[in-house]
């Protein structure tokens, strides 16, 4: 072994460019980045209530996930109609936090960001780093269709709640999805089933369900959290949202309520009478969408976009519908029309982007009645914006989530532990209920598991914390 | 003479340059932000010292991935290089000794090209391919055990801890496999076949001259391939997060994926760079023992 360079020589060389730290350009940037606040101002006037510089640049990065971005081109050629001389730029990726991160600290951030997909970017690190523009002059400027009417009145419930961070709106969740419990129309039309209400309703179903050769439950096994949504959702309509609440607030014991264990309890059943999919533990969503699609099992827990994600596979006539998780016991708190109801698609206005006006006006765009309609027959997916849907022919899994939504009366809730701490779903949770399922642990070790890493979060000083009033 | 160190330096400053600039520098900035509490989302930041290195080490997740990578470092080339060596052999001198002398066994060539197959697919695609593969209710293995009756055996292979680390074991073991067959291969070519016939004078059966000659004569490329396969174990971030994203319930997690969660999807990117640090000293030792572990005298031919 011989070499130039000795071993010593070159730890020794290593260490000495360690201590120089920064040579060329840093990652971390300089304290150069211009920092511009409002970036471009126009005339504010009826026509333009957000003072946008007619002639200002914009630019769009789409996340191209299951909606795509053919939608976005739409939506940019509705802006342009109104302020023909911005140029727009507009980009597609699935890397949203890879492209992005650079340019955010560069400070030169995209003026409109669709935060989606698996490589979202943290909102706990931009909310904590300051880096998005409070969209409150968003919500209470005019909306488009009518002049009269604030933005933030055009909303469905729950849209403002999730977009908010201690108070300030700095997210808008563009699409509206709502969670439950989906089965085949046809299936249990031809079997002559009827969709359980409670939960010994839904156990006697099981039972013939698998009777009948197939299998009661499919779920993915790598997502396992898409089953700890009926399971809190249960929780909620047992205990109330207060229930719910104290999860957000990383409150000690909140995993560990009655409601909660009880929750975990009914559905830790499932696994235990052996109504789950065999081999659905090594399943991911589209695996086990697609086993439930073929028809191998009978219900599976998702969100409304499941009939666009499955378009392909679907077999004609299916028949797809979603109904609420079904109610524990009778003395329930909630109704058993509540369901998990909550906004996706998270768009933001970065703070240091060139044309911040620019990007709330795109949004305000985005949000009128033409443009929801739009994304929703291009995508079938139901918007924030409130009866933009109506009139439109729709599939007969997204009808049914109208209907779902209708019959619920505003009953409508959801968590936000899952935006406010992306990691403790992501990850932990998501752990904890596939050994759950897969009967590793019990529910009440469930609830201590689960308690224990929120509690990890809760005293973690690297994670900011937020307060749900 | 001047004039051809000029001309030296003419070719050697730009891909010097490159390097320092898109390979040393990233690394050398690693060191410094390892010490704040850098979001990566804006150029503010704390310096923090030592806080990252402490919260590593009481950081159960991060041992959690740090053994499976330790493991990793064990069997993966110990593994790789016995089938290497194995298959190598076969294809070089494992023929039957006949008229022609020592030489590989019939269609050598055919299994050259199958074993370094993998080699040419990027790890996306090998990744992919045996996500599929183990599947399962539609996966290959599953079907084929369900096919020969051994439905017993027939798991859900990706969603048991008991199973997923050893299915990323298996596929880097696949996946790495070729190179080392190909390699090996070549540094058999050049002993002289005679050493073998002699051997073969003397009565030696194969393992007795895989063990006394070949081993001994391609001990520098066992070497070198030692540290390749110790490097590859101490990353393994491409596979694992393709085929099982570190799951279920951590099995089979790795350092660098927790590294990249970290940086990426919890935002932290000082912290990630005190795991990338740690995984930097990790390498490096691993790196340096190995050679000298294995250090013993030269065969000179």
């Amino acid at each position: 072994m011989t070499s130039g360079i000795s071993r010593r020589g070159l730890l020794r060389g290593a260490a000495g460019v360690a201590a120089a730290g920064t040579i060329g350009g840093c990652a971390m940037g300089g304290d150069d980045a211009k920092d511009t606040g409002t970036g471009a101002k126009g005339e504010v006037s009826a026509a333009n209530p957000l003072g946008v510089k007619d002639d200002a640049p914009l630019e769009v990065v789409i996340f191209n996930g299951g909606f795509g971005e053919e939608y976005a081109k739409a939506h940019e050629a509705m802006y342009r109609e109104r302020y023909p001389k911005a140029e727009i730029k507009h980009s597609a990726t699935q890397q949203i936090a890879e492209t992005l991160q650079p340019r955010f600290v560069a400070g030169d951030p995209p003026d409109v960001v669709d935060n989606s997909g698996g490589s979202q970017i943290d909102f706990n690190g931009l909310v904590s780093q300051g880096a998005l523009t409070d969209l409150g002059a968003l919500l209470d400027a005019p909306s488009l269709d009518d002049p009269s009417t604030k933005v933030r009145d055009t909303l469905l419930p729950g849209i403002v709640d999730v977009g908010s961070y201690d108070g300030k709106f700095l997210a808008l969740n563009y699409t509206y999805s709502a969670y439950g419990i989906w089965y085949s129309r046809k299936l249990f039309q031809a079997k002559g089933w009827e969709y359980p209400r409670t939960w010994p309703e839904m156990i006697a179903l099981c039972k013939k369900i698998k009777a009948a050769g197939i299998a009661p439950w499919a779920y993915t096994g790598v997502h396992a959290r898409y089953m700890s949504w009926p399971i809190l959702t249960a929780a909620a309509k047992l205990g109330g949202l207060e229930v719910i609440k104290a999860i957000d607030n990383l409150e000690p014991g909140a995993w560990k309520s009655d409601a909660v264990r009880a929750a975990a309890e009914a559905y830790y059943q499932l696994a235990v009478d052996g109504f789950l999919q065999p081999g659905a533990e090594g399943m991911d969503h589209i695996q086990a969408q697609t086993e439930w699609a073929r028809g191998h099992a009978a219900f599976i827990s998702c969100g409304s976009w499941l009939e666009n994600e499955m378009k392909a596979v679907t077999p004609p006539g299916f028949d797809m519908a979603v109904a609420p998780t079904p109610s524990l016991t009778t003395g329930d708190k909630m109704s058993y029309a509540a369901f998990r109801g909550t906004g996706g698609e998270p768009f933001i206005v970065p703070a240091k982007g060139k044309n911040v006006r620019g990007g709330m006006e795109y949004l305000r765009v985005m949000l009128s009645k033409k443009a929801a309609a739009d994304f929703t027959t291009k995508v079938s997916s139901l918007t924030a914006v409130t009866g933009a849907a109506r009139g439109l022919s729709l599939g007969p899994g997204l009808t049914s989530v109208t209907k779902l939504i209708d019959d619920s009366q505003g009953s409508a809730f959801t968590w936000l532990y899952a935006t406010y701490y992306r990691k403790l779903e992501r990850e932990r949770v998501n752990a904890a209920t596939l050994e759950l399922l897969t009967k590793r642990i019990n529910a009440a070790q469930w609830c201590d598991k689960v308690q224990k890493s929120a509690d990890e979060f809760a005293a973690d000083p690297a994670v900011k914390k937020y307060k749900r009033a | 003479m001047r004039g051809k160190r000029l001309f030296i330096a003419v070719f050697l400053l730009p891909p010097l340059l490159l390097y320092g600039v898109f390979v040393v520098s990233p690394y050398a900035q690693a060191f410094p932000i390892a010490g704040t509490n850098w979001s990566g989302l804006s150029p503010t930041y704390e310096f923090v010292g030592a806080d990252n290195l402490k919260r590593l080490l009481g950081d159960e997740y991060f041992w959690t991935a740090l053994r499976h990578n330790g493991l990793l470092l064990v069997l993966l080339p110990v593994v790789t290089i016995l089938l290497g060596l194995f298959f190598a052999s076969m294809i070089s001198v494992g023929g039957r000794a006949d008229r022609v002398g020592v030489h590989g066994v019939r269609g050598a060539g055919v299994y050259r090209v199958v074993y370094f197959f993998p080699q040419v697919l990027s790890v996306a695609i090998v990744g992919v391919l045996w996500k599929q593969m183990y599947a399962s209710n539609t996966g290959m293995i599953n079907g084929f055990l369900r096919g020969i009756g051994l439905d017993g055996l027939a798991v859900a292979w990706l969603g048991d801890p008991r199973f997923a680390f050893w299915c990323v074991l298996a596929v880097l073991v696949w996946m790495n496999v070729g190179f080392y067959v190909v390699l090996f291969g070549a540094a058999m070519q050049s002993i002289p076949r005679d050493l073998y016939e002699a051997a073969l004078l003397d009565g030696a059966n194969r393992l007795t001259t895989l063990v006394r000659i070949t081993v001994p004569l391609v001990w520098d490329t066992i070497q070198v391939a030692w540290v390749y396969l110790a490097i590859v174990a101490i990353d393994g971030f491409a596979v694992v997060q393709i085929i099982t994203d570190g799951g279920p319930s951590s099995s089979s997690d790795v350092v660098g994926l927790r590294l990249y969660k970290t940086a990426f999807a919890d935002g932290q990117f000082g912290y990630a760079s005190a795991i990338g640090v740690a995984m930097f000293f990790l390498t490096l030792t691993v790196a340096v023992m190995f050679l000298r572990v294995t250090r013993r005298e030269r065969v000179e031919l």
